[in-house]
């Protein structure tokens, strides 16, 4: 089975980014369509008391105003698409103006007059939870799950606001690198004995830290434009996702989902900030309807560091017990998140990452999100799990040397293995090969050679890393669609977004493999609703090879059992005696008795039923069922749900190793070796593996050593809203070099053995480098992520810094 | 607070003589805005943080491109691109500092549209000036950068006078180190001006980072041959190895005659609103022989005056370590 998997191919979609004639949604024009631009929030925190847009609508070719009394009533918690009431963050969306030219859109927005009541805001969210500290909401500061019972028991989950304030000893404490004692939590875990367990300790390591919040900035801002036609609204928007889409932005126009046309051929990033679809996408697609003409809502750069979502700081605390062998016993960790204007955090991910990690006995983790007025804040590659990992790496270094332990040894006693379990649940793993992958990468990045040489050279000194990084990696239960035309060709309908990891393609050679069909016969089919694509899960959580190799083989096997079938009705005996080879269908016993498969596509639509699309299966999503509908009697059709037997959360793990020479005169580093293995199964496409574990190398370095959010607490203006501000690494400050490489260890619980890793490869990355950075200090721990050039600076010239200070989002 | 990326409606000078653009910037005075490569313009008038009803462009005046040998030196177009500057043999065989500075303004792509007339006249880097906030410098009355909640990890230590911005420009202390002049013509004809005397501290003129007024154009750079070959180095330290600015950077020059410093120049960039002579470690190592002692004395004396803001202390240790790396190299 090596035909498909495991091989590279050329993406249908390269060709075009390679000659720029591939289209985002901002490309895309229609006759008539308007330009709307947004006015965002100066301020901070407040209240809208009075807008005038009087004099912007007077002005020649401004077409309409369009604000929240246009749209359904947001209550908080929610991200409302547009301020109805209350601004919480600087750059929050208040209303949009449309008109025939940007030029004239920008000009009307300068128009208009906007009254506001200011109120007191917040950047820090240990500020907030001081007694008499402010609250980014009226109504409070910490975003709390609900869970009440509802109709017939089942739960209804929800959210709310509380007003949730620490002793003021708590929040010393915490500042002062202590656990919050008498701070209050809103959701806290534990297994196992916490107390027995650090009583078996001979080392404890208690460690604050702080990882701080930045920006996605994809790179391709969130444009969007949207029309209608005939009672359908076709949207021309930016998403990592395709199907995953349709129901939530269906809400958010208020529209039957069989209503919507959402096109995304081709994204320019997303990383997590557009999985599913956002608050801005209600704009446009609304605006649209009120104007009964196209709208295109660009999204300026800056607008994009605004509205396109951060990663979460933290501020945090641990206590890790370690026993003489080296195993850890018992972890304490507390973590406040800063969830910006939108509050959630992702502290039990990053909670989840140490159970990985270390494997304890016994846990305990106590977590809440604060509202800071500053940016939206949602996942982001490997949200929790990844920033976890970089600060954690060099505390896991400091437990190994307490009990006199190799780094890489002391790792390969704690990590999660098969048997493994991961997170507050303790749940099963599929499979998990981390020492495996330890053991490829102390060799292949030679280790014991580099740990044995001399360490410093002039005011140059070398320091070697390594570190995990782990993410949940895989989902069950989505669909699988593909069509055997008249041609004879495979045409496989992927629901699966193209959010630049070719996934969308990768997972699409599981229909060809299981069909042993050439791949210049195939056609993928992704990209447009209309286009008729199956129930897909979101691209976030490096989920979509696990996910949809199984769907699109499941759907394989479905094409597989109807040509048998109608092979068997054509020319007699049972199913069962049939087999496929060649783009045929044969009887096993005489391989001259058989169709082609376009023979059998056509007699597939002859016989109707099943077989065309007619009818199927009562177990896949309205989704599916409606892209069945739209491709009954045009071939044969394969189609199913994935039931394929299982249980356990697919890990997607990788180590990374890193050598570094620092200058401690500047603080600056060159990377001079990088060496990752991952853990992903079976590699399906060998050079997208590649592409991802080079591209999460890069930004590891970002997370560990230079991107961040800056917010002035004296105004609540971010400071580095402009790409080239927030410092995402260029290619002078990574290793070039990078040697990559795969356990390549089927999972047994996908038929193509695959599992995802596109989000451990940053964690591994930027937990690799900073451990580098703490060995070339002679185990100095900055505790911060990311630790920056000044840091280093500070620490080398003795001045007191960075963690004395726990702030996220401020120096 | 709105957000803009389009550019406003002004209207548009492309001449192509230098006498027609004197003629232009004249007529229009404060009403009009220079513009060479853009790549300081197009920020402030895109954010609409500064405004002009008139912008002047002198991309099309081939006369003020290259490099040219001069009685007493080289003369560099003040449109003469960063990457020109970084390559041009003249400039690398003789005033390599100048070259090597060139090398790591911004990026590939900025250098090979930014003109050192531009780079060296460049607007100071401050977030909260830039932005468009009320501060001193942008007319208002106040600094948000200079208080003790302040966002000041980039700003100035030194001769900072209700502004706490700090210079931008990586050719601007190669261009003093070694001494070069500054060409600035107006309809009343040529002035010459000094390097160090072309960058203005806020204590003298807090609107105004150069002595360049309404109605003059930088035409040209010129560098002596005083300091041509002498002994150089250049360090310029920032976050990223490629586009970004610098947190603190050094261009030196030094004459050396049988192991001992006869003379030298040491500037230092992004430590104050001006590149940073700094002549208390210049007048520490006349004499002195080159060497590591010599070195470290002088570090240490470099930054005397020197007064940290509530985040850029870091910047003591770094540019004392840049003036013993630069005397020592």
């Amino acid at each position: 089975m090596t035909t498909h998997i495991g091989v590279d191919f050329i993406p249908p979609d390269v060709p075009g980014k390679v000659t720029g004639e591939i289209k985002y949604a901002e490309d895309y024009k229609r006759e008539g369509m308007v330009f709307a631009r947004l006015l965002t929030s100066p301020l901070p925190s407040g209240r809208v008391i009075n807008i005038d847009a009087t004099e912007a609508l007077r002005m020649d070719g401004v077409v309409g105003v369009f604000t929240a009394d246009d749209l359904p009533p947001s209550a908080p918690p929610g991200n409302p698409s547009l301020a109805s009431n209350y601004v919480t963050y600087v750059g929050q969306p208040i209303l949009a103006v449309a008109a025939v030219t940007e030029e004239i859109a920008e000009s009307a927005i300068d128009r208009i007059k906007i009254d506001f009541e200011r109120r007191d805001f917040v950047v820090d969210p240990l500020e907030s939870l001081t007694p008499g500290g402010s609250n980014a909401y009226p109504e409070g500061n910490v975003l709390v799950r609900t869970r009440e019972e509802g109709p017939e028991g089942t739960p209804i989950i929800g959210a709310e606001i509380k007003d949730i304030k620490w002793p003021q000893s708590a929040i010393d404490a915490i500042r002062a690198g202590k656990e919050p004692v008498g701070g209050e939590f809103t959701t806290e875990w534990n297994f196992g004995d916490l107390e027995a367990g650090f009583a078996e300790a001979v080392a404890i390591i208690e460690e604050p830290f702080v990882t701080i919040g930045y920006p996605h900035h994809s790179l391709e801002a969130r444009t969007s434009m949207a029309y209608w036609e005939n009672g359908k609204c076709y949207f021309h928007g930016s998403s990592q996702s395709q199907s995953a889409n349709n129901n939530g932005l269906a809400r958010m126009l208020n529209i039957d989902p069989a209503d919507l046309v959402f096109i995304n051929e081709a994204t320019g990033g997303g990383f997590g900030s557009k999985i599913g679809p956002y608050p801005v996408m209600a704009i446009s697609g609304n605006f649209s309807r009120v104007l009964n003409r196209p709208v295109q809502l660009r999204i300026t750069r800056e607008q994009e560091f605004y509205i396109g979502s951060a990663r979460s700081g933290i501020q945090g605390w641990i206590k890790i017990g370690v026993k003489a062998d080296g195993k850890v016993c018992a972890v304490d960790l507390a973590i406040v998140n800063d969830g910006g204007a939108t509050g959630g955090g992702s502290g039990n991910s990053s909670a989840q990452h140490v159970t990985v990690a270390y494997q304890p006995g016994a846990m305990r983790y106590r977590g809440i999100s604060v509202y800071t007025n500053t940016t939206p804040r949602g996942a982001q590659r490997g949200p929790g799990q990844n920033e976890m990992a970089t600060v954690l790496a060099p505390i896991t270094d400091k437990a190994a040397r307490a009990v006199n332990m190799d780094r890489i040894a002391f790792r390969r006693v704690n990590v999660i293995d098969s048997d493994g379990r991961q997170g507050g649940g303790q749940g099963p793993v599929t499979s998990a090969f981390v020492r495996e992958a330890l053991d490829q990468g102390r060799r292949l990045f030679g280790w014991d050679d580099k740990i044995s040489q001399p360490k410093k050279n002039g005011s140059k000194v070398r320091g070697i890393g390594v570190g995990i990084g782990y993410h949940g990696a895989g989902g069950r239960g989505y669909d699988g669609l593909v069509r055997i035309g008249t041609d004879g060709k495979l045409y496989i309908h992927s629901g699966v977004g193209n959010l630049g990891t070719y996934s969308y393609a990768g997972t699409c050679r599981a229909a060809a493999e299981a069909l042993q069909i050439p791949w210049d016969r195939c056609e993928i089919l992704h990209g447009r609703t209309d286009r008729h694509l199956p129930h897909s899960s979101g691209q976030g959580g490096s989920n979509t090879i696990f996910t949809h190799t199984r769907t699109n083989w499941v759907a394989a096997q479905d094409a597989i059992t109807k040509l048998k079938e109608i092979a068997a009705n054509d020319l007699g005996g049972n199913a069962d005696d049939y087999e496929i080879g060649d783009e045929r269908v044969f009887l096993s016993a005489d391989s001259s008795q058989g169709l082609s498969y376009a023979q059998a596509a056509s007699r597939a639509i002859e016989l109707g039923g099943k077989y065309s699309g007619l009818e199927y299966p009562d177990d896949i999503n309205p989704i599916t069922q409606r892209a069945v509908q739209g491709l009954a009697g045009t071939g044969l059709i394969g189609v199913a749900k994935d039931t394929i037997p299982g249980q356990g959360q697919p890990p997607g793990i990788q180590v990374g190793f890193c050598e570094i020479e620092m200058d401690t005169d500047t603080g600056k580093f060159e990377i001079l070796d990088y060496a990752m293995v991952a853990d992903c199964g079976t590699v399906v496409h060998p050079k997208n593996f590649d592409n991802a574990m080079r591209g999460g190398a890069v930004w590891g370095v970002g997370l560990a050593t230079l991107e961040r959010h800056v917010y002035d607490p004296q105004n609540g203006l971010p400071a580095n809203t402009g790409l080239y501000q927030s410092k995402p690494p260029t290619n002078m400050d990574v290793n070039v070099n990078t040697k990559i490489a795969a356990t390549n260890i089927p999972d047994p619980q996908n038929p193509t053995g695959g599992r995802g890793i596109g989000e451990p490869t940053q964690g591994a990355s930027a937990a690799a480098l900073a451990s580098a950075i703490s060995d070339a200090l002679d185990g100095h721990l900055f505790n911060t992520a990311p630790t920056t050039t000044d840091m280093i600076i500070d620490h080398l010239a003795g001045n007191e810094y960075s963690t004395k200070s726990l702030k996220t989002n401020t120096f | 607070m709105p957000s803009h990326d389009v550019m406003p409606n002004m209207e548009l000078y492309q001449p192509v003589q230098v006498e027609d653009a004197l003629a232009i910037a004249d007529r229009l005075a404060e009403r009009g805005w220079l513009v060479g490569g853009g790549q300081d313009t197009y920020g402030w008038l895109k954010d609409r943080a500064k405004t002009a009803d008139a912008l002047i462009d002198l991309s099309a005046i081939e006369s003020l491109r290259g490099v040219r040998e001069i009685d007493d030196g080289i003369e560099i177009g003040a449109l003469t691109t960063i990457t020109e500057v970084a390559t041009n043999p003249l400039i690398r065989q003789s005033y390599s500092l100048l070259a090597d500075a060139a090398g790591v303004v911004a990026s590939p792509q900025i250098r090979n549209i930014g003109t050192l007339g531009g780079n060296v006249s460049q607007d100071v880097r401050c977030w909260y000036y830039r932005r468009g906030l009320s501060c001193y410098r942008a007319g208002g009355n106040l600094c948000y950068a200079d208080t003790p909640q302040g966002m000041n990890r980039e700003h100035a230590l030194f001769d900072t006078s209700r502004c706490v911005a700090a210079s931008a420009s990586d050719t601007a202390p190669a261009l003093v180190a070694l001494d070069a002049s500054m060409v600035i013509r107006s309809l009343n004809g040529e002035r010459v001006v000094a390097a160090e005397d072309y960058f203005v501290g806020p204590a003298i003129d807090i609107l105004h980072t150069t002595v360049l007024r309404p109605g003059e154009i930088l035409t040209a750079v010129r560098i002596p041959s005083s300091w041509a070959n002498a002994s150089f180095y250049f360090e310029k330290v920032a976050d990223r190895n490629v586009w970004d600015f610098s947190l603190v950077s050094i261009a030196a020059a030094f004459k050396v005659s049988g192991g001992t410093i006869e003379d030298s120049r040491i500037v230092c960039g992004a430590v104050q609103t001006t590149p940073r002579r700094v002549t208390s470690a210049e007048d520490a190592i006349r004499g002195q022989a080159r060497n590591a002692a010599t070195a470290e004395s002088a570090a240490a004396v470099s930054t005397n005056g020197a007064r940290a803001l509530a985040h850029n202390g870091f910047k003591i240790p770094l540019m004392q370590n840049l003036v013993r790396r630069a005397i020592s190299a």
